[in-house]
């Protein structure tokens, strides 16, 4: 009798005690796990290993899987399946109105990449699918602002293989409409300038926080980079790459006229909005 | 680039997760609140301010100015501001700091969220006495500032901050949703704007702009892309429906009526307009300002707060200058069913105070939120998009009139989408509504969201959608967001409102632990007993 007390007792107190500190957990778990997809992701070594091992074989898709080319033929709005590989992650997170636990992924194969917005997941699931991880989705192929992406989507962890995609230089497709075939792909950007931007002050600077300069430390950076007379806009999302991680440093560190490569992925946003990873300022 | 409000929407949700945690329910008892009969200017006071802004540069620029211009007047106070973009995200904070009693002192709230924060014990301050008070409250003998009365805060936005006979936040500023028009394609299909606009006409003209040539093209854009009807928020586009059809959504008490004959007659109109091609929502397409500056879209429902996003001459623009269409943009009131009596939403922002140890403390929140409501905040604030000023005092000043009177000025301050948007509100405020604040109350403005773009997606998706879907439809949107255990609570039990499944379960197992422990004790009496 005792121990059923006892055991009441510390159910009761463990109850109380996890709810209270739940919350900051949510968030360290998200930030390191987004910070450990973008190192892992980073990892030159390890990307070759994984990517070579991968590229040896042909693509080989499952019965009732979608080849990368069928679903860029699918229609929005209808119901695709695709085998794919995490290549980030980021903003776990419970809907407390509904309960519906879920994340989103920046997946990709070897012929092409799949946005997966709020896909349902479970906080163990996400810790599960790290980079490299194969995946089945099932969900619903749609556009929002000119991004294709994969929602309403349940998934499956696929054993086995795993692939963590080769940056693609695009630097040469900048400004032209071949990018978009790159949509939300792993891929690269080589010498380019970075422009002065204007904040609120009037003061010419490398970066902004928000599109605006509205916001402050912690929220999305926004910087211009040019190449050939021509400016781009590139973002570190702060969801995927928060204020602890090298990128977001060293984008604060930017200086205008800078030259710079950088890695990402090909998010779109009424054009191209490359989510970047990372940042090397040229010797 | 405004991407940020899609990752935003996950937070405003995640934000709500956090109030299932026992910490609301058991946050840090703090006194009532008691008015100091003389604010003390010798002690030194830092408090908190946390401000949402529409990530718009200007009004975090206003913030500033008012907070320095406040302590020019009260040097003893130093007001330390943090910005969020989100009203979710400040939600989500303040949820966390009430269990840990580190609330901000003054913040920019929702009533809805109110609710939830008065779960924990004397949370957030009550306003009325400090409202009424002589030297301290509105219009105040001892301020150092030119502070409305209370007769001068508009009475309807003063209303809508109360909760359970009780002030909870003064407003700070006013909008409602309007319908963003282009004129241009309108008249080109052969059609006049009418004063007011109907749910018939706007679906007549959406579905008229559908032709296309053999190409796929519409003869009214020329382009291969048009959704004529875009809808920013669909809770309200339900809200607002239900509201002029004279239909259940909830009562006072938080009795759910949503799921009626009417609202399902309403969503298989919207499944059939849907069908055709003439409507989508911002949640399955985007910004409906986007659509409409590119030529995409004819009717694009959103905030009067965005009216700075929409037209040709936009001030702000999220897409590239080179996909800009010339064309007329004129303001309308929301669709309406019953034309000769509109009714509208009323939204915007509130100011609420938190509850401190030290009575001097939040009385010096009180001025500064006070402080707020003054003309210079006030006037200046309004400007940034289309809201308006939240009292009488700022709304007729020669200042206010002066701006509304340059309207198209400029395309800036003086942008005049942005005017008209502002005029609509001031014209009809005595048309606008809000719907009852309860513990549950945003679950059931999400279901009623919900049900819109359900049944939008699911015709998207070429699923039928006739009797059965809409039962089914009805039992999930009612189960996703518990509504079927939504309280019919009386208002001696919404001071708490329903307790979340954790809290029940943590409940649960004390009763459990205290009943074992009594029969243990009992089992005990009895053997001594037994045994002497």
């Amino acid at each position: 009798m005792k121990k059923s007390v006892a055991l009441f007792l510390t159910l009761s107190l463990t109850l109380a005690f996890s709810g209270s500190v739940m919350a900051e957990e949510d968030t360290e778990a998200v930030t390191e796990a987004v910070t450990e997809a973008v190192t892992e992701a980073a990892s030159e070594e390890e990307t070759e290993a994984v990517s070579e091992a991968a590229e040896e074989s042909a693509e080989e898709k499952s019965e009732g899987v979608m080849t990368y080319a069928e679903y860029a033929a699918a229609d929005l709005d209808t119901e695709v399946v695709v085998e794919t590989y995490v290549q980030a992650k980021q903003s776990w997170w419970t809907d407390s109105e509904t309960g519906k636990e879920q994340a989103t992924f920046y997946t990709q194969d070897k012929d092409g990449a799949y946005f997966i917005y709020n896909m349902g997941c479970s906080e163990e699931e996400y810790e599960e699918l790290v980079p490299g991880t194969k995946i089945k989705v099932t969900g619903y192929k749609a556009e929002w602002e000119g991004e294709v992406e994969i929602i309403d989507a349940v998934f499956e962890i696929v054993e086995g293989e795993e692939y963590i995609a080769h940056a693609v230089d695009v630097t040469e497709l900048l400004g032209t409409d071949e990018l978009m075939n790159h949509q939300n792909e792993f891929v690269e950007f080589k010498g380019l300038t970075v422009e002065a931007q204007q904040d609120a002050e009037g003061n010419e600077v490398a970066f902004l926080y928000n599109y605006d300069g509205s916001g402050t430390d912690g929220d999305d950076l926004y910087f211009n980079a040019s190449l050939n007379g021509e400016t781009y806009t590139f973002t570190v999302e702060s969801y995927l790459c928060d204020n602890t991680t090298d990128v977001y440093n060293a984008v604060e560190e930017l200086q205008v006229g800078d030259t710079i490569d950088m890695e990402g992925f090909l998010y779109w946003y009424q054009g191209a909005n490359p989510h970047v990873t990372s940042v090397t300022v040229a010797e | 680039m405004r991407e940020i409000w899609k990752k935003g929407s996950a937070l405003l949700a995640a934000a709500a997760a956090l109030c299932l945690l026992p910490g609301c329910h058991g946050s840090r008892q703090t006194a009532d609140f008691s008015i100091p009969e003389e604010f003390s200017t010798t002690e030194d006071y830092e408090i908190t301010f946390w401000a949402k802004n529409d990530t718009n540069i200007t009004q975090t620029e206003i913030y500033k100015k008012a907070i320095e211009d406040f302590q020019e007047l009260y040097p003893n106070i130093t007001v330390n501001l943090r910005l969020y973009t989100d009203y979710g995200d400040i939600y989500n904070d303040v949820i966390t700091n009430i269990s840990t009693g580190t609330t901000p002192n003054v913040c920019i709230t929702y009533p809805d969220h109110i609710a939830t924060y008065l779960t924990g014990d004397n949370t957030v301050v009550p306003l009325d006495s400090l409202m009424a008070d002589e030297e301290y409250g509105l219009g105040g003998s001892k301020l150092e500032f030119d502070s409305p009365s209370q007769e001068e805060v508009v009475s309807q936005f003063l209303e809508e901050c109360s909760l359970n006979g009780h002030c909870y936040a003064l407003p700070f500023m006013r909008s409602t949703e309007a319908c963003y028009i282009n004129k241009t394609y309108v008249e080109a299909l052969g059609y006049t704007l009418p004063d007011t606009l109907t749910w018939d006409f706007i679906w007549e003209v959406s579905e008229a702009a559908l032709e296309q040539d053999s190409e796929g093209n519409y003869l009214v854009n020329g382009q291969n892309v048009l959704i004529p009807f875009i809808y920013k928020s669909t809770d309200n586009m339900m809200i607002q429906m239900l509201k002029q059809k004279g239909a259940g959504y909830s009562t006072q008490e938080g009795e759910i009526q949503i799921f009626n004959d009417i609202t399902k007659e309403l969503l298989y109109d919207i499944a059939g307009h849907t069908g055709k091609g003439a409507f989508s929502t911002f949640k399955i397409s985007g910004y409906p300002a986007n659509f409409l500056n590119a030529g995409q879209c004819i009717f694009a429902v959103d905030s009067t707060a965005g009216a700075t996003w929409m037209g040709t001459e936009a001030p702000l623009l999220d897409i590239s200058q080179e996909n800009v269409v010339e064309f007329d943009t004129e303001v309308r009131m929301v669709p309406q069913f019953d034309p000769e009596n509109p009714q509208m939403i009323s939204q915007g922002p509130s100011v609420c105070i938190f509850n401190k140890e030290d009575p001097q403390e939040v009385l010096a929140s009180w001025i500064f939120a006070q402080y707020l409501l003054t003309n210079e905040v006030q006037i200046a604030y309004s400007q940034t998009e289309g809201y308006i000023p939240v009292t009488s005092k700022a709304q007729g000043s020669e200042q206010y009139q002066d701006y509304l009177e340059r309207s198209g000025e400029d395309n800036d301050t003086y942008y005049d989408v942005k005017i008209q948007a502002s005029r609509l509100l001031l014209d009809h405020i005595s048309d606008t509504f809000t719907t009852p604040v309860f513990n549950g109350s945003t679950s059931l403005r999400n279901a009623a969201g919900q049900l819109i773009e359900d049944v939008t997606k699911s015709v998207r998706r070429k699923q039928e959608v006739d009797d059965a879907y809409m039962e089914t439809l009805y039992e999930d949107v009612a189960s996703l967001y518990h509504l079927e255990e939504a309280g019919t609570s009386s208002a001696a039990e919404k001071d708490l409102g329903p307790l979340p499944q954790t809290a029940v379960i943590l409940l649960a197992a004390l009763a459990g632990a205290w009943a074992l422990i009594a029969l243990y004790v009992l089992g005990r009496a009895l053997k001594k007993k037994h045994g002497s």
